[in-house]
């Protein structure tokens, strides 16, 4: 039936490519907003427009592997191991951060201090009020509440629950041992809200939620978020400066795949639950033109989209981590041992 | 037997031979285009869950443990959600339903009761999603704070009070969600039970009045007794869509995998477990798991169906 529905999927795709020779792409949702964004005003330049589907980023790996789409979208990286297998090259394209936030009467956003360990105590269940000796430790002169703690997670598969498990397996071995990392995992306690308006509704409407939403989402709604312990022992608010010194200070020249998780880097003000966002794409064009098209769409978007994203609550990658990837397209997608489009 | 055969002829008349063959013929493949899409829906999902099925045998259906990390899975948790929702929606919606009804065909002036039918009507029609959001952001925080919370203060811990409701008070739970659930099967239901009680012949209800039957002993004797069969067959659709519905109850479920322990305790049905992870559903087996449970509900909903047959059976002899 999958198969079926991909094929359906597929064919349709394929047509609308054909069509008004649109870019074809599908998967993460996370990004869709910025896509669409970049898209218009990418159309409104070229006339070339972008058919992409937000389907999620499980579904976008499908799509690229069934070779219906010109490109695939994924909030999570493919290990080197999976990329070389199925042909695949990935490249990063806007970066995010996933925030804790709390509903706690009285408490100020970033007036409350949290480390990984810590967060994953919690999302344990073995830290179960917020007067625990272990938050009290990390917070000093602030007024604690006996309030139990009540922990709100994704219940759909997302790019932000893998980032958030990510997150805590590193910091926390008993999270790695027992829950581990993954898009959805067998929570230990609490409940599950579809989407990040569904985990923010649950934490609005439970006094001592603790739940986790993207950046933009966190930051529309004025959420009472937690400043975050980072790899330098700072505690830093999520923003965009503190996501971009993440993105920053991680070693793409050194990742082959550019397989690279932007969760704890060494940056002193560097936000310690941020990733980016992928897009896939053939090393082995089989239609080089429509390969071209992807790259020149995104290399606009290195190029021209910063505000666009910007607007959208999105943190653009640095500079020099855009050039370094631009170059990288010369000898990763190729038609034939040429490359498909050198970027400028 | 001889009579029907003759009162409905089998061979196309004479004369118009060409246009009843097309017709039959247009008839007969819409049945068969319909059962072959039926066996191949089936099929398809059976083929698709089959690496669960094999892996986890009979655990898949008796275990609570749901890992997608460690690609372990069970439905047991999702398999009794759904059951237990469906039947206390059910067992909310139906005297609700039976009321509305009656009070529209034996009580309600008829000035009222068209507009009323149609509200009924419209009620149905909202898509469920709306009603997903409706349960999440009114519904319950209002639960939480005028049903949860006062029961939670006054029960005595460990009581069998507090056995049956106790759970997290944000209203997200197994009795919102059948809530819910009933909200949106109830005017599907009154509104055809309207049309049954409507085609008891009014000469059989006044017969009954002109001995001196009130008029419940109308409803209880003759009208109820007269449509029963095809009240089975409403309630058994109701049911039906409840098992299936999706959106709602994701919203307001609280999605936890395990088994649900209490009344107000968070669970999960399959329906919303499917649509909550199969977008990001990237290793093979998490995709048969969830596949597989698509054929476990399909099995469910057939298995309704069919007793809903049984009970038809039985209620004509």
């Amino acid at each position: 039936m999958l198969k079926m529905f991909v094929v359906g999927v597929g064919a349709f795709a394929i047509a609308t490519t054909a069509a008004a020779a649109d870019i074809s792409g599908a998967g993460a949702t996370f990004p869709a907003p910025v896509y669409a964004k970049w898209a218009e005003a990418y159309k409104a330049q070229t006339g070339i427009g972008l058919n992409y589907q937000a389907i999620g980023s499980g579904g976008g790996i499908k799509q690229i592997k069934a070779k219906t789409v010109d490109f695939g979208a994924s909030d999570k990286p493919l290990k080197p191991d999976e990329l070389a297998a199925s042909g695949l090259y990935q490249f990063p394209t806007v970066v995010g951060g996933v925030v804790p936030v709390m509903n706690l009467p009285g408490i100020q956003p970033g007036q409350i201090k949290l480390s990984g360990q810590l967060l994953g105590d919690i999302f344990l269940g073995k830290v179960t009020r917020w007067n625990a000796p272990q938050i009290a430790a990390l917070n000093k002169g602030v007024n604690l509440p006996a309030t139990p703690i009540t922990v709100v997670h994704r219940s759909d598969g997302s790019g932000t629950s893998f980032l958030f498990t990510s997150y805590l397996a590193m910091k926390n071995p008993e999270w790695a041992s027992k829950v581990g990392a993954s898009d959805s995992v067998q929570w230990p306690t609490g409940l599950g809200g579809k989407g990040n308006d569904g985990v923010a509704a649950f934490v609005k409407q439970t006094v001592g939620a603790i739940g986790y939403v993207e950046y933009a989402y966190a930051k529309q709604n004025r959420s009472t978020y937690a400043l975050m312990q980072n790899k330098a022992g700072k505690f830093v608010a999520p923003n965009a400066t503190a996501f971009a010194a993440a993105a920053g200070s991680a070693p793409w020249l050194r990742s082959p795949g550019n397989y690279v998780l932007l969760l704890d880097q060494p940056a002193a003000t560097a936000w310690p639950i941020t990733g980016a966002t992928f897009i896939l794409v053939y090393r082995n064009q089989e239609n080089p033109a429509n390969g071209a098209q992807v790259l020149k769409f995104f290399e606009w978007g290195y190029n021209k989209g910063d505000a666009l994203a910007a607007s959208l609550d999105y943190v653009p990658l640095p500079a020099n981590v855009k050039g370094l990837l631009k170059k990288q397209w010369a000898k990763s997608v190729t038609a034939g041992g040429k490359p498909v489009y050198v970027a400028k | 037997m001889a009579t029907t055969e003759l009162a409905s002829p089998r061979g196309a008349p004479p004369g118009h031979a060409t246009g009843e063959v097309i017709f039959r013929f247009a008839c007969a493949s819409a049945a068969t285009l319909l059962l072959v899409a039926l066996a191949g829906v089936v099929i398809s999902l059976f083929i698709g869950g089959l690496p669960a099925f094999k892996t986890f045998g009979l655990s898949f259906l008796t275990s609570t443990t749901w890992n997608p990390v460690t690609e372990v899975y069970g439905a047991a948790g999702p398999i009794a959600g759904t059951l237990i929702t469906a039947f206390l929606s059910l067992l909310i919606a139906l005297p609700l339903a039976l009321g509305v009804s009656v009070f529209l065909v034996e009580f309600c002036p008829v000035q009222l009761s068209r507009p009323i039918a149609i509200a009924v009507e419209l009620l149905a029609g909202i898509p469920s999603i709306v009603y997903g959001m409706w349960g999440l952001f009114v519904l319950a925080p209002w639960f939480a704070a005028h049903v949860q919370l006062p029961i939670a203060m006054s029960v005595t811990p460990g009581s069998w009070i507090d056995k049956v409701f106790s759970g997290t008070p944000n209203g997200a739970n197994i009795f919102t969600a059948s809530l819910i659930l009933a909200i949106m099967i109830l005017p599907y239901m009154a509104a055809v039970f309207r049309e049954l009680f409507l085609t008891v012949p009014p000469q059989v209800r006044e017969a009954a009045y002109g001995l001196g039957c009130t008029p419940f002993e109308v409803i209880r004797s003759v009208v109820i007794p007269y449509v029963r069969r095809g009240m089975i067959g409403v309630i058994m659709l109701g049911l039906g869509r409840a098992l299936g519905e999706t959106m709602a109850v994701t919203f307001i479920i609280g999605n936890a995998h395990g088994f649900p322990h209490s009344l107000f305790d968070s669970g999960s049905t399959i329906a919303s477990t499917v649509a909550n992870e199969f977008a990001e559903a990237t290793s093979d087996m998490h995709t048969s798991a969830l596949i597989a449970l698509g054929f476990v509900l399909f099995v469910i909903t057939f298995v309704v169906l069919a007793i809903a047959r049984l009970l038809l059976r039985e209620a004509k002899h």
